[in-house]
C-alpha cells in the first residue's frame, strides 16, 4: 500500500528524534543524502546569519526558517529538475535548491526589486507574501501543465493558517476537480504568528481536509527528512503517473515548529512558553540527520568539518555579494509596470528625475 | 499597557491613542468587541490593542483564524445581530479577501434591506510607506473605498483625533473604514483626553492658516505638507494646510472656503496618483469655486506604479522636496 494511503491522523515517520530508523528508509543515493544534510546546514547557517543581519539595520524585516530544513528540503529533494515549486515566503532553504540563490533572497528582504527576479533557468515562482494567494496559482499552473500533455508537478507551500483562507479551498477544489498535477505541502508548524493551530481549525488534522475534496491527505513528521522525502516523491510520482482511479493532487501536512520568530518584527515570548519551544528543539531535523548518516558510515568529523566550513564561506560570500548592490535607481520603481510603459507614467518618471536633478538625490531619502 | 496618568489628559502616541479608543468604547459599552489576527494574547503585530484581551477576555477580544474574509463576514452577521464588531485587518494590503464582504455587503446592507437591517462596524486597517516593510505592507488604497458609496472613510493623523475619531465610527450607524497611518504610530505624542469624546466624521481641520495656497492632505503625509509650508513660509509663502481627517464624505465645505480665500490648491497623498482622492478633490474645487481659480491644481501623490520594495520607497513617497516643488510650481503659474 501507498504511504500516501496512510490515515491521515497517522504520521509518517522514518527517523526518530535520535536519528534511529522507525520506517522504510527511502532510496536515495550517498550522494543525495549528504547533499540534504548540507543544504539543510546552509539553510540553518543563513537563516542565523540573516536573523543577525535585520538586528544589526543591514536589512529589513526577514521570516526566519530555522526548525523547517527538514521539510524544505526534504521534499525539495523529491521534485524532478522540471518540476516546479510555488513558495510562501518562508522557504529560503528549498528555493535555493531549485535554483533561487542567496544573494537573491538576501536582495529580496532587503528590499531591492532585483531580488524578485527568479533566475530563468529556475523552475520557481515568486515570494507570495498575501497569505494562500499562490495555491490557486499552482493550480492553475498544474492544470496547464496537464492540459498541454505534460508530465511535471507543481508544488506549493503554505502554512497552517493559510488553511483558514479561502484561497485554500478553492485551490484544492479546483485541483480535485480539474485533476491537477499538483502537492500541496502545508508547512504545518504550529503556529501563525501568535495564533496557535487548534485556532485555525475545528478539525483534527489538517491532512485529514484532503478528504473533503476527494484528494489523498497524509501527515508526516515535518521535522524528519527522510520521512518528508518519501511521501513527497510519492505524491509527485502520483501527480504525474496516478494509478488508475485515482486522482493526482496530493495534501502533506508537514508537522513542524518554527524555532524562532515569525519574523524578525515578531516576540514569541509573548504567545508560546520556552519549554514548548524546547520540546520541539528536541527534534531538531539537523541532527537527526546526521546522528543517521553518521550511524550509517556516510558522515563523520572531518566531513561534517568541512561541510561547516563550505556552508559558512558560501553564506559569507552571498552577504557580501548583496551588500555590494547599491541603492537602486528610482527608474525601477516605473520600469515592467506593463509590457509598454504608458505615457503618463513615463511623464511621472521624467517629472521626478528633473526633481531630483535639480534638488539632488538628498532631498528625498530620509534618515 | 499604554501608560495611563491619573489626570485629565494623557501624552500619547497615534497607536496608543487606538488602543485608548478601544479600550474607551469597551468599558463603555458591552457590545463592542474587537476581532481579528493576533489581536488577542498578542495585542496586535503593532501593539494597537494590547492589554484588551486582558482586561475584556477572549470572547470580546477575539483571536480569530486567518481569513479577512471570515473576519469581515462574520462581523456583518454580528453587527446586524446588535453587536458592534471593531475588526482588524492586520494591513490594509490584505484586505482583499474582504473586499466583496465590505462592498457587496458591508455598505449596502442597509439599503439592500430597506433600512431593515444594518451593520455598524469599523474596520480598522493600518495603511501607507515608510517603516522599510516587505512586499504588500505599505499600500495606501483608500480610494477603493471611498469610491464605495455607503462607506465612510477616515484617516485621522494625531494622537487627539485618532482617539475622538475612532469612537465617533464605533458610534455611527453604518460601517467605517478606518486607515492608521502606521508610519506615524510612533513617530509623536500629543495630549489626550482619559474621558470619552467625539471628533466629528466628515470634518477637515484647518493645521495651519495661510492665504497664498491651500494644501490638502491627510494621515501620514500631512507631516511633510507641514514641513513644506513652514520652510515656504521663510520665503514669504503663505501656505494653509487641511487635513481632511475624512475622506469619504469629503468636507466639500472646508476644501471649498479654503479654496475661495487662496485661489491656489494643491493635494498631497501617497496613494497613486490615477483615480486618487486628489482628483476627486480637484473636481469640487472646479464645480464650486471654478471662478476663483488661478492655477491648475497641483497634484503630488504617490506614482502609478505598484509601491515598490523599501530600498526605493522615500523616492514613491511624497516628501517634503516634493511637496515644496509642487507648490511652487502651482504658485508660480
Ligand atoms: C492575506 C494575508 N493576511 C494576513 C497577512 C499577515 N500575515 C503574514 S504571515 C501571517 C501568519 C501566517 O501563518 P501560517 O500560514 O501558519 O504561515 P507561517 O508564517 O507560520 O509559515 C499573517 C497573519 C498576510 N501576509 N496575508
Ligand atoms: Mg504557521
Amino acid at each position: 500500500m501507498s504511504t500516501l494511503q496512510h490515515d491521515p491522523d497517522d504520521r509518517v515517520q522514518v527517523l526518530d528524534e535520535d536519528g534511529e530508523v522507525v520506517g522504510d528508509v527511502p532510496d536515495l543515493s550517498e550522494d543525495d543524502l549528504v547533499g540534504m544534510y548540507r543544504h539543510m546546514r546552509l539553510a540553518r547557517h543563513f537563516d542565523q546569519r540573516a536573523v543577525s543581519l535585520q538586528r544589526q539595520g543591514r536589512m529589513g524585516t526577514y521570516p526566519p526558517l530555522s526548525g523547517q530544513e527538514g521539510a524544505q528540503i526534504g521534499s525539495v529533494y523529491a521534485l524532478e529538475e522540471d518540476d516546479w515549486m510555488f513558495p510562501s515566503y518562508r522557504e529560503h532553504g528549498g528555493a535555493l535548491v531549485r535554483g533561487v540563490g542567496l544573494k537573491q533572497t538576501l536582495l529580496y528582504w532587503m528590499g531591492h526589486e532585483e531580488g524578485n527576479k527568479i533566475p530563468a533557468e529556475a523552475n520557481v515562482f515568486p515570494v507570495a507574501v498575501p497569505i494562500a494567494t499562490q495555491i490557486p496559482h499552482a493550480t492553475g499552473a498544474a492544470w496547464a501543465s496537464r492540459l498541454q500533455g505534460e508530465a511535471k508537478a507543481f508544488i506549493c507551500y503554505f502554512g497552517d493558517g493559510a488553511t483558514s483562507e479561502g484561497d485554500f479551498h478553492e485551490g484544492l477544489n479546483f485541483a480535485g476537480v480539474f485533476d491537477a498535477p499538483a502537492v500541496f505541502f502545508c508547512n504545518n508548524n504550529q503556529w501563525a504568528i501568535s495564533v496557535p493551530r487548534e485556532r485555525q481549525t475545528a478539525s483534527e488534522t489538517i491532512a485529514q481536509k484532503a478528504g473533503a475534496y476527494g484528494i489523498e491527505g497524509v501527515q508526516v513528521d515535518g521535522m524528519d527528512p527522510l520521512a518528508v522525502y518519501k511521501v513527497t516523491k510519492q505524491a509527485v510520482e502520483k501527480a504525474k503517473n496516478p494509478g488508475e482511479d485515482e486522482l493526482r493532487p496530493t495534501l502533506i501536512e508537514a508537522v513542524q515548529y518554527r524555532f524562532g520568530a515569525h519574523t524578525t518584527a515578531d516576540d514569541p515570548t509573548v504567545y508560546r512558553d520556552d519549554d514548548e519551544v524546547e520540546r520541539w528543539k528536541a527534534k531538531d531535523p539537523i541532527p537527526r540527520l546526521e546522528a543517521y548518516l553518521r550511524g550509517e558510515g556516510i558522515l563523520d568529523d572531518e566531513r561534517v568539518d568541512e561541510i561547516t566550513e563550505e556552508v559558512e564561506g558560501a553564506v559569507a560570500d552571498a552577504i557580501k555579494e548583496a551588500e555590494a548592490v547599491t541603492r537602486p535607481e528610482p527608474e525601477e520603481i516605473f520600469a515592467h509596470v506593463f509590457a509598454d510603459m504608458p505615457e503618463h507614467v513615463r511623464e511621472q518618471r521624467d517629472a521626478f528625475e528633473a526633481l531630483r536633478e535639480k534638488y539632488g538625490d538628498e532631498a528625498f531619502l530620509r534618515e | 499597557m499604554a501608560t495611563q496618568q491619573e489626570t485629565e489628559t494623557q501624552n500619547l502616541t497615534l497607536v496608543q491613542a487606538v488602543r485608548d479608543g478601544l479600550y474607551t468604547e469597551m468599558q463603555r459599552d458591552d457590545d463592542v468587541l474587537v476581532m481579528g489576527e493576533d489581536v488577542g494574547k498578542n495585542g496586535g503585530v503593532f501593539r494597537a490593542t494590547e492589554g484588551l484581551y486582558d482586561e475584556f477576555g477572549g470572547d470580546r477580544v477575539v483571536d480569530t483564524p486567518l481569513a479577512e474574509s471570515g473576519i469581515v463576514g462574520t462581523a456583518i452577521g454580528m453587527a446586524a445581530y446588535g453587536l458592534k464588531p471593531v475588526p482588524e485587518i492586520q494591513f490594509q494590503g490584505f484586505i482583499y479577501p474582504a473586499f466583496d464582504q465590505i462592498v457587496s455587503h458591508a455598505a449596502r446592507l442597509r439599503t439592500r434591506s430597506r433600512g431593515r437591517y444594518t451593520c455598524p462596524m469599523v474596520i480598522r486597517a493600518p495603511y501607507g510607506g515608510g517603516i522599510r516593510a516587505p512586499e504588500h505592507h505599505s499600500e495606501s488604497k483608500e480610494a477603493f473605498f471611498a469610491h464605495e458609496a455607503g462607506l465612510k472613510v477616515v484617516i485621522p493623523s494625531t494622537p487627539y483625533d485618532t482617539k475622538g475619531l475612532l469612537i465617533s465610527a464605533i458610534r455611527d450607524p453604518d460601517p467605517v473604514m478606518f486607515f492608521e497611518p502606521k508610519l506615524i504610530y510612533r513617530a509623536f505624542r500629543g495630549e489626550v483626553p482619559e474621558d470619552d469624546y467625539t471628533v466629528p466624521i466628515g470634518e477637515a481641520a484647518v493645521r495651519r492658516e495661510g492665504t497664498d495656497i491651500s494644501v490638502f492632505t491627510y494621515g501620514a503625509m500631512t507631516r511633510p505638507t507641514m514641513d513644506a509650508a513652514e520652510h515656504l513660509a521663510e520665503d514669504g509663502v503663505d501656505v494653509e494646510v487641511v487635513d481632511l481627517r475624512t475622506v469619504s464624505p469629503l468636507d466639500r465645505d472646508t476644501i471649498v472656503e479654503s479654496f475661495k480665500k487662496t485661489g491656489r490648491a494643491a493635494v498631497v497623498h501617497e496613494a497613486p496618483k490615477s483615480g486618487g482622492l486628489a482628483g476627486e478633490i480637484t473636481a469640487i474645487i472646479q464645480e464650486e469655486a471654478l471662478l476663483y481659480q488661478e492655477a491648475p491644481v497641483e497634484r503630488i501623490t504617490g506614482f502609478d506604479t505598484p509601491f515598490p520594495l523599501y530600498a526605493l520607497e522615500d523616492y514613491y513617497l511624497p516628501s517634503a522636496a516634493r511637496v515644496e516643488a509642487g507648490i511652487r510650481d502651482a504658485m508660480e503659474f
